[in-house]
C-alpha cells in the first residue's frame, strides 16, 4: 500500500490517533504531562474543524477563535448566569456557534481569497470586543470563572481524566472528520476547493456546502473551547482573541492543510512549544510569528504531507 | 455643537493617521495585489524606535530621522526575505506570511523594547487651541498638515515622475510592465520601503497624542485596512477618505453611542463593506472572465 | 421536440453589448454547433445558457420550461452539462474522483448520513464509483483511474472532463472547445466520442474553431459575429455562405471545410 494511500485510508488515521492516546500516558512522568497531553488534544480537535474548512474545502477562517470563545463562554455563562448544568451549557455552546456560523456564513462565504479572509478576521475580532466588553455577562477584561463540570453527581476534575475526556473526544472528531472525508459530500467539498465553477455545473449547491461545513468546523472550535473552559476553570477574552485565532491556523499550515493527522501534529508543535519555552517565554510570540512565516514560504504543504511525499518519493 | 466640534477634531486626527496606513496599504496593494498586514507595525516601530532611541541619548530629530530609516529598512527587508519568496503563493498565503511578520516584529518589539506605554513630547507645545467652542491640540494640526503634505507628495510623484509611472504600469498590469522594461520587483520594494516609511512618519506623529506600545500596530492595521476598504482597494483618494471617514465615525460612535465599542466600528464596517459594496466607495466592480 | 431554446438573448458588460439578440432552437438528438470569429460572444453565449451569467434580455428554455436565471447547479439537476474551454479539472483528486464527482445529482447521502458514515454512504460510495469507471470507459481512460488528475496530458484532460460531464447523465451537453489544443489524433478521438453519445440520445451543442470537425459532425450549425447571428444552416450551407467566408472561414478555411465534406 502506498503511503498516500495509508493516509488516506479512512479508519487508519483515527486509529492511529486513538493508539497515540492510549499508549502517551506510559511515558508521562508527572500529572503535569497530562496537563500537555489534554491541550493538545483539546486544540487538535479545533483544529481538525478548522481543516476540513481551509484545508478540505478551500475557505479560510483568520477569526476562527471567535468560536472557541463562544464555546468556552457558553460554560461559563450558562451555570453562573443561566442556573444550567455544564453538559448542557457545552450543547448550548456548540448550538449558538453553529447558529452564528451559518447567520455569519451566508454573506461572507460569498466572498473569495483575502476579502474572505479579512471578513473573518473582523468577525473573530467582533466576537472578542463583544466578550471583552458584556461584563456583567462575561466579566470584562479579566474574565471570569468557570464552575467544575458535574456528571452524574461526580465533579470531573484533574488533568487525567482531562487527558481521557479530550484524547477520546479528538478521536471522535477525528473519526467523524474521516467519514465525511470519504464520502459524496467530501467529494464535493473537495470539488468546491479545485474550482467552484465546475462544481456547480456538476449539480453542487456550492453556496449550501460552503455553510455547511464553516457551520461544522464553528461546531468542532465551540466544543473545544468548552473543553478548555472547563479544564481551567477560567476563561478571559484571549480565548477568542487575534493572536488565538492565527494559532489554529499556523497548526492547520504547520501540520499540513488538509491532513487530518496533521491537525494533531500542528497541535502538538504549537502546544508544547510555549512550554518548552517557559523561561523565554517572552518570545513566544516571535516564535509563533517566525513559524507561520517560514511554513507558509517554504513548507506550505506542512509537516505530513511534506514527509509523506518525502517517503513516497521512488528510490533509484 | 461645540461637542460635536470636537469629536470631528479628534476623529480627524485619528482619521488621518488611518487614512495614512491606508495608504500604505494601498500602495503595496497597487504594485503586488498583496495585503501587508504589517503595514501597523511600520506605524508602531516608527513610534517605538523613536522613543527608544531619545531615550538612548540621540536628539529627538535625529531619533526621528533614524527611525524611519529603519523602518524603511525593515520595510524592505519584509518584501526581499519574507514576500518575493513566496512569488505565486495564493493570496491567502500572501496574507498569512504578512500576518506572521506582523506578529514577529511585535513579539521582536515586545523583547527589544517593552511592554509599557510611551510617548513623544508633541512638535509645538502648549495648550490646546480653541475653535468654535472646541480644543484642539497643536499636534492634532501637525498630524493633519503633515498629512496632506504626504498625500500631496504621493500624487505628485505618481502623476509627475517617470517612476511614478512606472508604479502605476506595474499596478495596472504586472506582466505587461514587465515587457515594457519595468523592473516590477525593484518597484515593490519601493512600494514597501516607501509605505514602511509613510507608516513610520505616521506613528512620529501620533505618539505625542494616542501613546504607543509594542501592540500598537493590530488594531491599526486593522482600522487602515477598513478605511482602505471603504475607500476601494486600490484607490488612494479612496485610502484618505476612507481613512478621515472610519476616524469621525469612530470618534462619533465613541461620544455619542458607546466608547467600548469604539474599536469595533472598524471591523463592522469591513463586513459591512465586504457584504454590500466591496468595491467600496471609489473602486469599480470586477467581472471575473470563465 | 425542441430541447434547448433562446429567444432574443441578450448580454452587456459595462457598455459593450457582447451579445445581442441572439436566437436558437436546438432539436433533440442533434449536434448543434455554434461557431464565429475570436471575440463574437461564443463563450458568452455558452456562460449564459449554462447559468453563469444572466442575460439582461431574453428567455431561455429547458425542454420547454423556462429557466434564464436559474443558477448552473438548478440547471444540472434539470439535465444540462458542460466542459469548459480553459479545463476545469479537480487537480487535487484522482481521475476516477473527479468522475465520482460527476455523479453528484444522483447521489442520495446527506450530510449527517456522510459524517456518521450511515451505512448508505459505503454504498453509495460502491454505486458511484461503479458508475463513474463506466463513464470512464466510454472516453478510453479507465486505465488512469487512480492517476491523479493533474499528471494526464492535455488531450486526456479534455476526454476527462467530458466523461465528468457524462456521469451526471445529462441530456444536453455544452461541449467548449472540446478540440481546441488538441492534435489531430485527438480530435478524432473527441469526434467519435461525440457521435457515440449522440447515439446515446444525449443532445450535444458544439462551439468550436476546428472547422474539419465542426462541419463533419454537426447536423446545424450557427453562425455569430460580433454577438449577432451571422446565419444558421447545414454544415454544407454555412460553408458556402459568402458572408460567413468573409466574416470568418476565410479562403483557407472554406478549403478545410470542403475538404471535411468531400
Amino acid at each position: 500500500m502506498t503511503v498516500r494511500a495509508l493516509l488516506d485510508n479512512r479508519l487508519l488515521p483515527a486509529l492511529a490517533v486513538a493508539l497515540i492516546v492510549i499508549a502517551l500516558p506510559w511515558f508521562f512522568p508527572s500529572m503535569y504531562y497530562y496537563r500537555i497531553g489534554a491541550l493538545v488534544f483539546i486544540f487538535a480537535l479545533a483544529v481538525v474543524g478548522l481543516n476540513l474548512l481551509m484545508g478540505f474545502a478551500g475557505q479560510v477562517s483568520l477569526g476562527h477563535a471567535g468560536f472557541l470563545g463562544i464555546g468556552a463562554y457558553a460554560v461559563a455563562i450558562g451555570p453562573t448566569h443561566l442556573g444550567m448544568p455544564s453538559w448542557l451549557s457545552l450543547f448550548a455552546g456548540a448550538a449558538v456557534s453553529g447558529l452564528v456560523a451559518f447567520l455569519v456564513g451566508r454573506p461572507i462565504l460569498r466572498l473569495k481569497g483575502h476579502y474572505l479572509a479579512v471578513a473573518t478576521l473582523g468577525f473573530g475580532l467582533l466576537v472578542a470586543i463583544v466578550l471583552t466588553n458584556e461584563a456583567q455577562w462575561t466579566g470584562g477584561p479579566d474574565g471570569m470563572s468557570v464552575p467544575r463540570l458535574v456528571l452524574f453527581g461526580w465533579s470531573v476534575r484533574g488533568s487525567d481524566t482531562w487527558y481521557w475526556i479530550a484524547g477520546g473526544t479528538c478521536v471522535v472528531g477525528f473519526l467523524l472528520a474521516l467519514n465525511l472525508m470519504h464520502s459524496p459530500t467530501g467529494r464535493a467539498l473537495q470539488a468546491v476547493h479545485d474550482s467552484e465553477v465546475a462544481a456547480l455545473v456538476l449539480g453542487i449547491d456550492v453556496a449550501g456546502k460552503k455553510l455547511a461545513i464553516f457551520t461544522i468546523s464553528a461546531m468542532y472550535a465551540s466544543v473545544a473551547g468548552s473543553y478548555l473552559a472547563l479544564f481551567n476553570g477560567h476563561v478571559t477574552p484571549d480565548v477568542a482573541g487575534f493572536l488565538r485565532s492565527i494559532e489554529l491556523v499556523a497548526m492547520v499550515v504547520l501540520g499540513g492543510m488538509g491532513s487530518i493527522v496533521g491537525s494533531l501534529v500542528g497541535a502538538i508543535v504549537l502546544v508544547v512549544l510555549p512550554q518548552a519555552l517557559t523561561v523565554f517565554h517572552e518570545y513566544e510570540q516571535a516564535l509563533l510569528g517566525l513559524i507561520v512565516m517560514v511554513f507558509m514560504i517554504f513548507l506550505r504543504r506542512g509537516i505530513v504531507p511534506s514527509l509523506a511525499a518525502l517517503i513516497a518519493r521512488p528510490r533509484k | 455643537m461645540a461637542e460635536l466640534l470636537q469629536f470631528v477634531f479628534s476623529g480627524l486626527t485619528v482619521g488621518a493617521i488611518y487614512a495614512l496606513v491606508a495608504l500604505g496599504f494601498t500602495l503595496i496593494y497597487k504594485s503586488s495585489d498583496i495585503i501587508n498586514f504589517a503595514q501597523g507595525e511600520f506605524v508602531m516601530l516608527g513610534g517605538m524606535i523613536t522613543v527608544f532611541s531619545a531615550l538612548a541619548g540621540m536628539p529627538l530629530v535625529v531619533a526621528a530621522v533614524v527611525s524611519v530609516i529603519a523602518t524603511t529598512v525593515i520595510g524592505l527587508a519584509l518584501h526581499r526575505c519574507a514576500v518575493a519568496p513566496a512569488r505565486g503563493a495564493t493570496p491567502v498565503a500572501l496574507i498569512m506570511i504578512t500576518i506572521g511578520a506582523s506578529i514577529f516584529l511585535r513579539g521582536v518589539a515586545q523583547i527589544v523594547f517593552d511592554k509599557r506605554f510611551h510617548s513623544l513630547p508633541p512638535l509645538f507645545s502648549g495648550d490646546p487651541i480653541k475653535i468654535g467652542g472646541a480644543a484642539i491640540l497643536p499636534q492634532s494640526l501637525v498630524v493633519l498638515a503633515c498629512g496632506a503634505v504626504i498625500v500631496l507628495v504621493l500624487w505628485l510623484f505618481i502623476e509627475r515622475t517617470m517612476l511614478g509611472k512606472a508604479v502605476v504600469a506595474t499596478a495596472a498590469n504586472r506582466l505587461a510592465a514587465r515587457l515594457i522594461g519595468v523592473d516590477t520587483r525593484s518597484i515593490v520594494d519601493f512600494s514597501f520601503a516607501v509605505s514602511a516609511a509613510i507608516g513610520a512618519i505616521a506613528g512620529i506623529l501620533i505618539t505625542p497624542i494616542a501613546l504607543t506600545s509594542y501592540d500598537a500596530g493590530t488594531l491599526l492595521a486593522l482600522k487602515g485596512f477598513a478605511a482602505a476598504m471603504l475607500g476601494g482597494i486600490g484607490s488612494a483618494p479612496g485610502a484618505v477618505v476612507g481613512g478621515l471617514l472610519i476616524g469621525m465615525i469612530e470618534a462619533l460612535s465613541a461620544g455619542y453611542v458607546s466608547s467600548n465599542y469604539k474599536d469595533a466600528v472598524a471591523f463592522l464596517i469591513i463586513l459591512g463593506v465586504l457584504i454590500f459594496i466591496p468595491q467600496g466607495l471609489f473602486g469599480r466592480a470586477r467581472v471575473d472572465r470563465v | 421536440m425542441i430541447v434547448l431554446q433562446t429567444d432574443s438573448l441578450a448580454i452587456s458588460f459595462g457598455g459593450v453589448r457582447a451579445i445581442d439578440g441572439v436566437s436558437l432552437s436546438i432539436a433533440a438528438g442533434q449536434v448543434f454547433s455554434i461557431i464565429g470569429p475570436n471575440g463574437s460572444g461564443k463563450t458568452t453565449l455558452f456562460n449564459m445558457v449554462s447559468g453563469l451569467y444572466t442575460p439582461n434580455s431574453g428567455s431561455i428554455r429547458l425542454a420547454g420550461d423556462v429557466v434564464t436565471a436559474l443558477a448552473p447547479d438548478q440547471l444540472a439537476r434539470r439535465g444540462l452539462s458542460r466542459t469548459f474551454q480553459n479545463l476545469q479539472i479537480f487537480t487535487r483528486m484522482t481521475v476516477l474522483e473527479n468522475v465520482m464527482v460527476g455523479r453528484h445529482r444522483h447521489e442520495r447521502t446527506g450530510i449527517l448520513a456522510d459524517l456518521l458514515h450511515w451505512p448508505t454512504v459505503p454504498r453509495q460510495n460502491k454505486a458511484t464509483r461503479e458508475a463513474a469507471l463506466t463513464a470512464l470507459a466510454r472516453v478510453g481512460l479507465v486505465d488512469s483511474a487512480e492517476r491523479a488528475a493533474g499528471s494526464l496530458p492535455y488531450g486526456a484532460l479534455k476526454r476527462l472532463e467530458i466523461a465528468r460531464a457524462l456521469a451526471s447523465e445529462p441530456k444536453v451537453l455544452l461541449l467548449d472547445e472540446p478540440a481546441a489544443g488538441c492534435n489531430p489524433t485527438e480530435t478524432e478521438d473527441i469526434d467519435r466520442l461525440i457521435r457515440s453519445l449522440v447515439q446515446d440520445g444525449i443532445t450535444v451543442v458544439l462551439v468550436e474553431h476546428d472547422m474539419r470537425l465542426v462541419m463533419n459532425i454537426s447536423d446545424r450549425v450557427h453562425v455569430l459575429q460580433s454577438g449577432r447571428t451571422l446565419t444558421e444552416g447545414t454544415p454544407e450551407q454555412v460553408r458556402s455562405n459568402p458572408a460567413v467566408i468573409e466574416a470568418y472561414l476565410g479562403v483557407h478555411g472554406t478549403q478545410e471545410a470542403g475538404r471535411a465534406l468531400d
